[in-house]
C-alpha cells in the first residue's frame, strides 16, 4: 500500500515538474508573423544590475499581465528577466483592501504595487508610496497628456498609469429597445426591467453611480450629499435582482438580466460570450478609473523597481499587456499599434473630449465620509421589509433546543428507574 | 421506505457532486464562459502546462503541504505519545490547548500568527515568507494529527508495551516494533488529513504568505477581479483525477487484504 502511494505521489511531481519544463521551452519567442516581437530602443539602459542577481517583488492584480499564455504572445516577466537579469518574484491580490492590509501590516516588502486611482491618492496620504525619480522612466514620454497630473496624484510625482477605462451599463440591445446613446443611469432605476436589474456590490461604486443622477461630484462628503445618494439606492433596491461583482460575468451572458452596470474593459468579455449585449457609456458623465504603478515606501530596489516600471512602459510591453487585459491604455504608441477597430471602439476608448469634460476620477475620501459611506451602504442592503424574520427563526430554534433537550431529560430519567 | 432511503441518498450525493460535475465539463469549454457551453476544446489544458504563475503556485502549495503535514505528523505522534502517558488533569489542559487551533475560526487563527510574524519582524530580520507560511501549516495541522493518534492509544492495550520490554526489547526497539504498527492507522490518516488542510487552506496561507511567492488558492482568488479563468477548471479537474485514483486504488489494496486476512495466513 505504501508503494502505490509513493508511486502515484511521485507520478503527479513528476507531472508538475514537466509542466515546468514545457513553459520553459515555450517562453522562448516564437519567429512566426504573427508572434509578437520586441524591440527595445535603449537596451544599455536595462543592463545595469545584469549579473548583480538582484530580484523585485512585483504585486499586481490577477490576470493583469501578458504571460504569453496565448501563441505568439509575450511573457512580460520572463522578457524582463532576460534583458535585465533581474529576477521578478510575481504575487497577485484581488482587491484595493487586500494590498493596503499587506503593506500596512509590515513583514512583506513589495518594490513595485499597481494600485487604483482612490487607493493611490490614500497612500500617498499616509507615505505608504514613494515619489519615483522620473529620469529612470524615460518611457513616461508615452503616456498621453489626458492621464497625466489626475486628481488622486496631481503633480504625477508618484505613478504612472498602467491602465484606464470607464463604468458604463451593459444592457440587452434585443430586449430594450432603446438606442445605445440615449441610454442614461435612470435605466437602472427603471421598473419596467424589474428583477432584470443587477447592481454592484460595494459602496464607492454604488454611490458614485447615485451621486451622478443626483448632479453630485463623485468625492462629495457632505453628509447632505451621500445621504440623499443612500436614499437613491434605497428606491432602486426593489427593482435590483442582485448585487454583484464578477458573478455579473457569468449572469449577463446567460442571459439571466438584461441590465447591469459595470467596467468597460470587462464589458468587452462578457459582450463577447453573448451577442444580444451591448455597452453604453452614459452621457450624463461617469467614473474614470485608473490603475497605476506605483513604488511603495518599504521597497528595497527603488532602482530596479523604476527598470521595470520603464519596461512596463516599452511601446511592444505596453500593447503586449493591454492586448491581454483588454482595458484601455494611456500608453501613446500601445494605443497606435492596436487593431483600428479596437481604436474606434466607443466601449473601449469614447471620444477624449467627453473623457476630459465628463468623467471624474475616485480620490480617498476621509476617515469619516469613508465611515459613513459605508455604514449607510450597510443599512441600505440589510433592510428588509420582514423585520421580524430573524427574531422569529431564533424563537424557534431555542424551541426546538429545549424541546429535544427536556426529551433527553426525561428519556434518562426513565432509564434511571 | 428503502426505495426512499436509498433516493433520499442519490439526491445528496447529486448535491455534493454536481458543482464538481459542472466545474469539469466547463474545463473543456471554447469559451471562458462558465454558463454557455459552446465547444469542446483541450486547449486549457494545454494553456494551463504554459501558465508559469498557476504552476508556480501549485508547486509551492504541493511543497508547503507535503512539508507541513510531515512535519506536523513527526511532531503530533511525538505529542500524542507524551499525552498518553500524562495524568488526567495535565491531559484535559493540554487536549483543550490542542483543541484551540481546530475550534477557532481560521481568520482568527491567520490574523494573529500575521500579528506574530509582524511583531518579530520588526525586531529581527524576518520576513514572511517560506518559513513564516510553514509555521503557520503546522500550528494548525498538529493538532487534527494529534486526534487521530490519540484513539489508536484508546484502543491499544497499554500492557503490550511493557511486556515487549519484559521480553527484552530496549525501550526503543519496543516503540519501534510494538506500538508504532498500532498506531500506524491513526499517524497515516492524521497525515492525509494534514496534508488536505494544508493544501486547501486558503485564509491563514494569505495572512502569512510572503512577498515573493504565493499558493494555489491565493493565486485563484487574486483571478476573481477578472474572469477565473478555465484553466483552473482544467487544474482542478486533474487535481479531482488525481484524488480520486489514489482513493479507488487505496480501497482497492484495503479489500484485497482484508480477503486475504479472511481467507488464509491467520495464526
Amino acid at each position: 500500500m505504501k508503494r502505490k502511494f509513493a508511486f502515484l505521489a511521485a507520478l503527479m511531481m513528476s507531472l508538475t515538474m514537466t509542466a515546468g519544463c514545457a513553459s520553459d521551452s515555450d517562453s522562448e519567442e516564437e519567429e512566426d508573423g504573427s508572434a509578437q516581437t520586441l524591440t527595445i530602443e535603449d537596451k544599455d539602459y536595462y543592463k545595469r544590475f545584469k549579473g548583480d542577481d538582484i530580484s523585485i517583488n512585483v504585486y499586481n492584480w490577477g490576470e493583469y499581465i501578458s504571460t504569453g499564455a496565448d501563441e505568439g504572445t509575450l511573457d512580460v516577466n520572463a522578457e524582463f528577466e532576460k534583458l535585465t537579469g533581474i529576477k521578478v518574484n510575481y504575487t497577485n491580490y484581488a482587491t484595493n483592501e487586500e494590498l493596503y492590509a499587506k503593506l500596512k501590516g509590515g513583514g512583506t516588502t513589495y518594490d513595485v504595487i499597481i494600485p487604483s486611482d482612490y487607493m493611490i491618492s490614500k497612500m500617498i496620504k499616509e507615505k505608504l508610496i514613494q515619489p519615483l525619480d522620473m529620469e529612470n522612466i524615460p518611457n513616461f514620454r508615452y503616456i498621453m497628456d489626458n492621464y497625466r497630473n489626475l486628481a488622486y496624484d496631481p503633480e504625477n510625482a508618484y505613478s504612472v498609469p498602467y491602465t484606464w477605462g470607464t463604468v458604463g451599463i451593459i444592457y440587452n440591445a434585443e430586449e430594450i429597445d432603446i438606442p445605445r446613446e440615449e441610454i442614461d443611469w435612470d435605466i437602472l432605476w427603471n421598473k419596467e426591467y424589474k428583477d432584470q436589474i443587477l447592481m454592484f456590490d460595494n459602496p464607492r461604486d454604488a454611490f458614485a453611480i447615485a451621486e451622478i443622477m443626483l448632479g453630485y461630484s463623485l468625492n462629495t462628503e457632505d453628509p447632505a450629499e451621500l445621504k440623499a445618494a443612500a436614499e437613491k439606492l434605497r428606491e432602486q433596491k426593489d427593482v435590483v435582482q442582485a448585487y454583484v461583482m464578477d458573478e455579473v460575468f457569468d449572469k449577463m451572458a446567460a442571459g439571466e438580466a438584461l441590465l447591469a452596470p459595470y467596467y468597460a474593459g470587462d464589458a468587452l468579455t462578457i459582450l463577447e460570450d453573448n451577442e444580444d449585449l451591448d455597452f453604453a457609456v452614459p452621457k450624463s458623465g461617469t467614473n474614470l478609473f485608473v490603475d497605476a504603478m506605483c513604488i511603495p515606501t518599504s521597497a528595497k530596489q527603488k532602482e530596479a523597481a523604476e527598470m521595470y516600471i520603464n519596461f512596463m512602459c516599452e511601446p511592444d510591453i505596453a500593447f503586449a499587456n493591454i492586448d491581454y487585459i483588454c482595458y484601455s491604455t494611456p500608453h501613446s504608441a500601445a494605443f497606435d499599434m492596436l487593431d483600428e477597430e479596437v481604436q474606434n471602439d466607443p466601449v473601449s476608448y469614447p471620444d477624449s473630449e467627453f473623457i476630459a469634460n465628463k468623467t471624474t476620477v475616485f480620490v480617498n475620501l476621509s476617515d469619516d465620509a469613508n465611515e459613513m459611506m459605508s455604514q449607510l451602504w450597510t443599512e441600505m442592503k440589510s433592510e428588509t421589509a420582514n423585520t421580524w424574520f430573524v427574531p422569529i427563526f431564533l424563537v424557534v430554534c431555542i424551541l426546538i433546543i429545549a424541546f429535544v433537550l427536556i426529551r433527553r431529560h426525561i428519556k434518562r430519567k426513565k432509564d434511571i428507574f | 421506505m428503502k426505495k426512499l432511503g436509498k433516493i433520499y441518498l442519490a439526491l445528496v450525493l447529486l448535491f455534493l457532486y454536481v458543482p464538481i460535475f459542472v466545474l469539469i465539463v466547463f474545463s473543456f469549454n471554447e469559451t471562458k464562459s462558465s454558463s454557455v457551453f459552446s465547444g469542446f476544446t483541450l486547449d486549457w489544458y494545454k494553456r494551463l502546462f504554459n501558465n508559469r504563475i498557476i504552476i508556480s503556485s501549485l508547486v509551492n502549495t504541493i511543497i508547503i503541504a507535503v512539508a507541513a503535514s510531515i512535519i506536523s505528523t513527526i511532531l503530533g505522534t511525538l505529542a500524542a505519545i507524551g499525552i498518553n502517558s500524562m495524568k488526567r488533569v495535565p491531559k484535559t489542559v493540554v487536549m483543550n490547548v490542542t483543541n484551540m487551533p481546530i475550534i477557532n475560526p481560521e481568520i482568527v487563527t491567520g490574523v494573529s500568527l500575521m500579528l506574530l510574524f509582524s511583531f518579530f519582524a520588526a525586531r529581527m530580520t524576518l520576513e514572511f515568507g517560506f518559513v513564516t507560511l510553514l509555521i503557520a501549516h503546522i500550528t494548525f495541522d498538529v493538532p487534527y494529527v494529534i486526534l487521530s493518534v490519540m484513539p489508536k492509544f484508546r484502543q491499544m492495550d497499554p500492557h503490550l508495551y511493557e511486556a515487549a520490554q519484559d521480553l527484552g526489547c530496549s525501550p526503543l526497539k519496543a516503540f519501534r516494533k510494538v506500538v508504532l504498527p498500532e498506531i500506524m492507522p491513526g499517524v497515516v490518516s492524521g497525515f492525509l488529513m494534514s496534508f488536505t488542510y494544508s493544501l486547501d487552506d486558503f485564509v491563514i496561507s494569505y495572512f502569512t504568505t510572503g512577498s515573493t511567492s504565493q499558493t494555489l488558492p491565493i493565486t485563484i482568488y487574486s483571478m476573481t477581479r477578472r474572469k477565473v479563468s478555465p484553466e483552473i477548471n482544467a487544474l482542478s479537474t486533474l487535481i479531482f483525477l488525481v484524488v480520486f485514483i489514489v482513493l479507488i486504488v487505496k480501497n482497492v489494496i484495503e479489500v484485497k487484504a482484508a480477503k486475504k486476512r479472511m481467507s488464509g495466513g491467520g495464526f
